[in-house]
C-alpha cells in the first residue's frame, strides 16, 4: 500500500489529473474543494500526505498550513505545497510556514509522482 | 602783609582740602553710600553757585554804584523758588523722567530732539558764559592783586588769571569727568561745592559781623550810618528793578549751571521741598550785611577805591589779615565753584550736541565703534572744558579786566534769558514747536549780540566807534543802544526789552503758524504732561535692584542659563563676587549687544534705558521698536507662509508616495494575479497532456474527457488573454469608438442571446419593460452591448436564488437613460461593493470561470461611452445601474 493522499484544492481539473496520476501508483487520493474548514478535513481523514494548494476560496494555504504545524497531531506531517503564482515571494512563504516540498504549477506529472513518493516514504 | 607766596599757598591747601572732599565722596558714591550725598540739604547749598564772585564781591560795588538795587539778583530766584515752586518741581520732574543732561539737552528733547537747537543753545550758552567765567577770573585776579601789589600791574594781572583758569580746569576735568556716569551726576563736585557754599558764607558774614559790632558799634549804630550815607537815600527807579528781578529770575532758570545743579542733579522732590525755603534764607543771610559793608568802605577807604573789592580791603585797612584771607578764601570759593559746574555743564553740552554728532558723524562708516566711543566722549568732555575756560581767559584779556562785575554779570544773565520763552513755553504749551524755539531764541541772540555783548567789549573793539555814534552805515534806527528809535534807557534795559519782547513775540508766531512733527507732538505731551507721569514713576533703589531688574528681562529674552552665564561673566570681569554685575556703561553695552542679537537693536536699546534709566526712551526709539517689530512680523509672517507651503508640499509628496506605493502594491497583486489565472488552466492542459500523451491504457471515454478539459482550459486561456487586452485598450491604448444607431431593444436581445450562449451558469428567467426598451441610441453598440452581456452573464453566474429573474427596468432621466438590472439573489455584501469594479474581485467564494476582470471592463466601456455604471445597494438582489448620457439618447431620438 503507498498511502493516503488528500489533494486540498479547488479547481476540479487540477484534482482530478492529480488522482489520475497518484491513483495509477497505488495511492488512495481523497480531496477537499475549499480552505475554510481545510485543517479539520485534514485531521478528520488522517491522511500520509497532503497536497495543498496556495490560493484557495475562503483560506490561504499557508495559513492552513501554520495551523497543521502547530497542531502536534499534523506537525510532522508531509505537506507538498502548490502554487499557482510562482514567485520566490511564495517559496519563502511557504517555507517558513513549514511546507515540506513546495512546487509551482504547471507541473510535470512525473515531478509530483516523484515528490510524492519521496515524501511519504521518508515517513513511512 | 601777606606775600603773594603766602596766599599761593593757602589757596592751594585750600583746594587741595576740596579735593579731598571730592575724592571722599565720589569713592562713597561708588560703593553705593549714596545717601548721605543725596542729602536736601547738600542740594540746597549746591544751589549756592548762584552766589558767584559777583555776588560775592560784586553785590557791594553794586550797592555802592546803585544802593539797593543790588538786592533784584537775590529777589528774583528767591521769588521763583517761593512763589514758583510748582514750576519748578515740574521742570526738575521733567528732568529727571526724561533724564535730562543740560539745558540745550531739554530744549533740543522738547522740540522734536531738534539737533539744530541743541546745537544753537549749545553756543548760546557758551557765548553767554563765558564773560561771566571771564568776571570770576577777574575777581580773583582783582582779589590776588589787592594782597600783592597795591599799584596794579596788568601782565602780571593775566598770569594770576591764567594760572587760575589753569588750575580750575584742571579741577573740572579730574572731578567732571572722573567716569561716564550715565546719569550725569557727579557727586564728588556738588559735596565740594556744599562745602564751598558754607566757606563763603561764612566768610562774608563774618567779614559782615565785623563791620557791624567791630567797626560800628551795633546794629543801631550801623542803621544810622547807613541812613546818614548817600546810599541809603538814592531812589528805587521802579522800571529797572523789575526788569532786573525779571531777569535774575529768568537766569536763576536758564543758566547752565543752575541747571546743572537744580535739574541734572536732582534726585528728589524732597531736595527740593528744602530748597525751596533754605535757599531764599541763604540768600538773605548773603545779602545781610551788603549794605553795611558798602557804608563802611565808603567812609573809610580813599575816594577811588574799587568798591567791587571792599570786602576784601576794608577788613585789609583795620589790619585785619585773618579775616582778609577769610574773605579771600569766600571769594575764591564763589568763583571756583561757578567756573567748575559750569565748565562741566557746558562740556556735556558741547560734547553732547556739538563734538559727538560730528564724530559720529565721521565715523559712521566704521562698522562698529562701541568700543571707544566711551574714551571719545571722555576726551571730547576733557578738551570742551580746557576750551570753554580758555574762551573765560580770552574775553577776560580782551575785554581788558576793566569793567564792573556785576555789569558783565548781567550781559551773561541777558544772553542766557533769551532761552526761557522757549523753555517755558516747552513745559507749559503744547502748541509750541520747533520752529517757534528756533524763530524766538534765534532773535533773541541775535538782538543781545548786536545790542548787549559785542557792545560790553567797549567801543572800537569788536565794533566800531562809528556805530556807537551814528549806528551802523550811519542808519539810526539800528544803532545798538537805541534799536527802532527807541532811545533814553540804559543800554542793559534796552536790551532785555528788545531781545525778550522779540523773542516772545517771534516764539508765538512761529509756533502757531507752524505745524510740529509727530516727534514733537508726542515729546510736547511728554513734557507738559509730565506732571500725571511722575506721579505713577517708581523709585529705584541702589545698583542691585537694577541689576536684578536687568537679569530678569535677560532671562525672558535670553533663556535662564544664557543670561546667567553672561552676568556671571560680566560679575567676573568687573571682579565682582556673586551673580550680578555692576550696571556699570560697559556692562549695559555688553548686555545691549546681547539682546540686540534676539530683539533688534532698537528694542534692546529701549529695554536697558527703561530699567537703568540712563537714557530716555525717545519717541525715535519707540518708532525704531515699532519698524524692529513690523520686520518680524513680516518676517515671521514668511516663515509661516513658508513652512506651510512646505508642510502643504510634504502632504503632496506623501500623498503621491502613498499613491505610487499604492499603484506598486497594485501592479504586483495584478502581476501575481494574471500569473495565477494564466497558470491555473495550464496546469490542466500540462496535467491531462502528459497523461495522454504518457498512458497507452486510457479507455475512449476518459481520453475524450480529457482532450474535451484540455479544449476547455484552452479557451479559458485564450478568454483571459481576450479581455487582458480589452481592459488593457480601454485603460491605457487609444479606444476607436464604433458609433452606430440601435434600438435599445434589439440591444438588449442580443445580450441576452449571447450571454444565454454561454454553457456555464444556471437558467435564469429575464423580465423586460419591452416599450421603455423602444428607444434609438447612438453609440458603440457593441461595446455598449458588452456590458449588458456582462451583467446578464453574471446574473446567470452568481445569482442563488431558488428560481433565479433577472429584471432588466429603463427609465428616461434628467442625467440620461437609466437601465437597471436587479435579480433576485442574495446580492452583493457591503465589503464587497467597494471592490466589485476592482479588477480580479470575484463576489462570494465559488469559482464561476471569469477571472474576475469582468465588470473592470465594464465601468471602462461605460467611461469610455461618457456614462456609468455602479452597484445599487438595497434592491434586494445585486442590482447594477447602467447610465448612457443623454446627449447620445437625445440624438437617437
Amino acid at each position: 500500500m503507498a498511502g493516503h493522499v488528500l489533494v486540498v484544492e479547488d479547481e476540479p481539473n487540477i484534482i482530478e489529473a492529480i488522482s489520475f496520476i497518484l491513483s495509477r501508483e497505488g495511492y488512495r487520493v481523497d480531496s477537499h474543494g475549499n480552505g475554510v474548514d481545510a485543517a479539520e478535513a485534514v485531521r478528520a481523514r488522517a491522511p500520509d500526505l497532503v497536497i495543498l494548494d496556495a490560493m484557495l476560496p475562503g483560506r490561504s494555504g499557508y495559513d492552513i498550513l501554520r495551523e497543521l504545524r502547530e497542531d502536534p497531531q499534523t506537525a510532522a506531517l508531509p505537506i507538498l505545497m502548490l502554487t499557482a503564482r510562482g514567485q520566490t515571494r511564495d517559496r519563502d512563504l511557504a517555507e517558513r510556514a513549514g511546507a515540506s516540498r513546495f512546487m509551482t504549477k504547471p507541473f510535470s506529472n512525473a515531478e509530483v509522482l516523484e515528490a510524492v513518493k519521496a515524501l511519504t516514504r521518508s515517513t513511512a | 602783609m601777606i606775600t603773594t607766596n603766602a596766599l599761593a599757598a593757602i589757596a592751594l591747601t585750600y583746594v587741595m582740602f576740596l579735593f579731598t572732599v571730592a575724592f571722599v565722596a565720589e569713592r562713597a558714591a561708588r560703593r553705593g553710600h549714596v545717601d548721605w550725598l543725596r542729602a536736601p540739604i547738600v542740594y540746597t547749598l549746591s544751589l549756592s553757585i548762584y552766589c558767584t564772585a559777583w555776588t560775592f564781591y560784586g553785590a557791594v560795588g553794586s550797592a555802592v554804584r546803585g544802593g539797593f538795587e543790588y538786592l533784584t539778583i537775590y529777589l528774583g530766584p528767591s521769588l521763583v523758588m517761593i512763589g514758583w515752586f510748582w514750576g519748578l518741581r515740574k521742570l526738575v520732574r521733567i528732568g529727571r523722567a526724561q533724564r535730562i543732561t543740560s539745558i540745550a539737552d531739554l530744549i533740543s528733547s522738547r522740540y522734536g530732539k531738534s539737533n539744530l537747537l541743541g546745537v544753537g543753545v549749545t553756543l548760546l550758552a557758551v557765548i553767554g558764559t563765558t564773560p561771566y567765567i571771564a568776571l570770576q577770573l577777574q575777581s580773583v585776579t582783582l582779589s590776588v592783586d589787592v594782597f600783592a601789589h597795591p599799584e596794579s600791574d596788568g601782565s602780571n594781572q593775566l598770569m594770576t588769571a591764567f594760572w587760575v583758569a589753569a588750575g580750575l580746569s584742571l579741577f573740572t576735568v579730574i572731578f567732571g569727568t572722573r567716569n561716564l556716569d550715565a546719569n550725569e551726576r557727579h557727586h564728588g563736585v556738588v559735596m565740594a561745592i556744599a562745602v564751598e557754599a558754607v566757606v563763603k558764607l561764612f566768610a562774608l558774614l563774618a567779614v559782615g559781623v565785623f563791620v557791624v559790632w567791630g567797626l560800628m558799634g551795633g546794629v543801631s549804630e550801623a542803621l544810622a550810618r547807613v541812613d546818614a550815607s548817600a546810599l541809603g537815600q538814592w531812589d528805587v527807579q521802579g522800571g529797572r528793578w523789575v526788569g532786573l528781578t525779571m531777569l535774575s529770575a529768568a537766569a536763576f532758570l536758564c543758566l547752565p549751571r543752575m541747571f546743572q545743579v537744580m535739574v541734572v542733579e536732582n534726585d528728589s522732590d524732597a531736595q527740593l521741598r528744602l530748597a525751596a525755603w533754605a535757599f531764599p534764607l541763604y540768600m538773605g543771610l548773603m545779602s545781610l550785611f551788603i549794605v553795611p559793608i558798602a557804608v563802611a568802605g565808603l567812609d573809610l577807604l580813599p575816594a577811588g577805591a574799587n568798591p567791587d573789592l571792599f570786602v576784601l580791603t576794608v577788613p585789609l585797612s583795620q589790619g585785619q589779615e585773618g579775616l582778609a584771607v577769610l574773605s579771600f578764601l569766600g571769594g575764591f570759593s564763589s568763583a571756583t565753584s561757578m567756573v567748575i559746574v559750569a565748565a562741566i555743564a557746558l562740556s556735556t553740552m558741547v560734547s553732547n550736541h556739538i563734538v559727538m554728532p560730528v564724530w559720529l558723524h565721521l565715523r559712521r562708516d566704521a562698522a562698529s565703534f562701541s568700543g571707544d566711543v566711551r574714551h571719545v566722549v571722555l576726551l571730547s568732555r576733557r578738551l570742551s572744558i580746557m576750551g570753554v575756560l580758555l574762551l573765560g581767559y580770552v574775553y577776560y584779556a580782551l575785554s581788558g579786566g576793566g569793567a564792573a562785575l556785576s555789569a558783565i554779570g548781567l550781559v551773561s544773565f541777558t544772553g542766557l534769558a533769551q532761552i526761557l520763552p522757549a523753555l517755558l513755553g516747552g513745559i507749559f504749551w503744547r502748541g509750541a514747536t520747533r520752529s517757534g524755539a528756533l524763530a524766538g531764541i534765534g532773535i533773541g541772540f541775535a538782538i543781545w549780540m548786536y545790542a548787549l555783548f559785542l557792545p560790553s567789549f567797549g567801543e572800537g573793539v569788536i565794533l566800531s566807534r562809528a556805530v556807537f555814534e551814528t549806528g551802523p552805515f550811519g542808519i539810526a534806527a539800528l544803532h545798538p543802544h537805541a534799536l527802532f528809535g527807541l532811545g533814553g534807557l540804559d543800554p542793559l534795559m534796552h536790551a532785555v526789552l528788545w531781545s525778550l519782547s522779540l523773542n516772545t513775540i517771534a516764539f508765538f508766531v512761529a509756533s502757531m503758524v507752524s505745524f510740529p512733527s509727530p516727534i514733537e507732538r508726542l515729546q510736547g505731551a511728554q513734557f507738559v504732561n509730565a506732571d500725571l507721569a511722575a506721579t505713577g514713576r517708581r523709585g529705584w533703589s541702589g545698583a542691585a535692584a537694577q541689576s536684578e531688574d536687568l537679569m530678569v528681562m535677560a532671562q525672558r529674552i535670553l533663556g535662564a542659563r544664557e543670561a546667567q552665564a553672561l552676568f556671571l561673566r560680566e560679575a567676573r570681569k568687573q571682579g565682582v563676587s556673586g551673580l550680578l554685575p555692576d550696571p556699570t556703561p560697559q556692562f549695559l553695552e555688553v548686555l545691549e549687544r546681547e539682546l540686540a542679537g534676539s530683539v533688534g537693536a532698537a528694542t534692546a536699546h529701549a529695554m536697558v534705558g527703561q530699567i537703568v534709566g540712563s537714557m530716555r526712551v525717545s519717541v525715535e526709539d519707540l518708532m525704531a521698536v515699532a519698524d524692529e517689530t513690523a520686520q518680524m512680523m513680516e518676517y515671521s509672517a514668511r516663515l509661516e507662509a513658508q513652512s506651510q507651503e512646505l508642510t502643504r508640499t510634504a502632504r503632496q509628496l506623501r500623498e503621491a508616495n502613498d499613491k505610487l506605493t499604492r499603484l506598486s502594491v497594485q501592479k504586483d497583486a495584478f502581476l501575481s494575479q494574471i500569473s495565477h489565472e494564466l497558470r491555473t488552466p495550464m496546469t490542466s492542459i500540462r496535467a491531462f497532456s502528459e497523461i495522454m500523451r504518457d498512458s497507452d491504457a486510457l479507455d475512449p471515454g476518459q481520453r475524450a474527457k480529457y482532450a474535451s478539459i484540455i479544449h476547455d482550459e484552452t479557451l479559458r486561456l485564450t478568454r483571459l488573454l481576450d479581455d487582458l487586452l480589452d481592459l488593457s485598450v480601454l485603460e491605457n491604448g487609444q479606444v476607436n469608438l464604433n458609433i452606430r444607431r440601435e434600438r435599445l431593444s434589439d440591444l438588449l436581445d442580443r445580450a441576452v442571446a449571447a450571454a444565454a450562449a454561454d454553457e456555464m451558469g444556471a437558467c435564469i428567467r429575464i423580465d423586460r419593460s419591452t416599450i421603455a426598451e423602444q428607444v434609438v441610441l447612438e453609440t458603440d453598440v457593441d461595446r455598449l452591448g458588452q456590458v449588458f452581456i456582462n451583467l446578464i452573464a453574471n446574473a446567470r453566474k452568481y445569482c442563488d436564488a431558488r428560481d433565479p429573474a433577472l429584471t432588466i427596468t429603463v427609465t428616461e432621466d434628467a442625467g440620461g437613460l437609466v437601465i437597471d438590472f436587479i435579480d433576485n439573489g442574495a446580492g452583493v455584501s457591503t465589503e464587497a461593493q467597494d471592490v466589485i469594479f476592482e479588477k480580479f474581485s470575484r463576489v462570494g467564494d465559488q469559482k464561476a470561470g471569469g477571472a474576475g476582470l469582468g465588470l473592470a471592463i465594464c465601468r471602462q466601456i461605460m467611461a469610455r461611452l461618457g456614462g456609468d455604471i455602479r452597484y445599487l445597494p438595497g434592491q434586494g438582489g445585486a442590482a447594477f445601474r447602467v447610465i448612457v448620457p443623454a446627449a447620445l439618447e437625445q440624438a437617437a431620438e
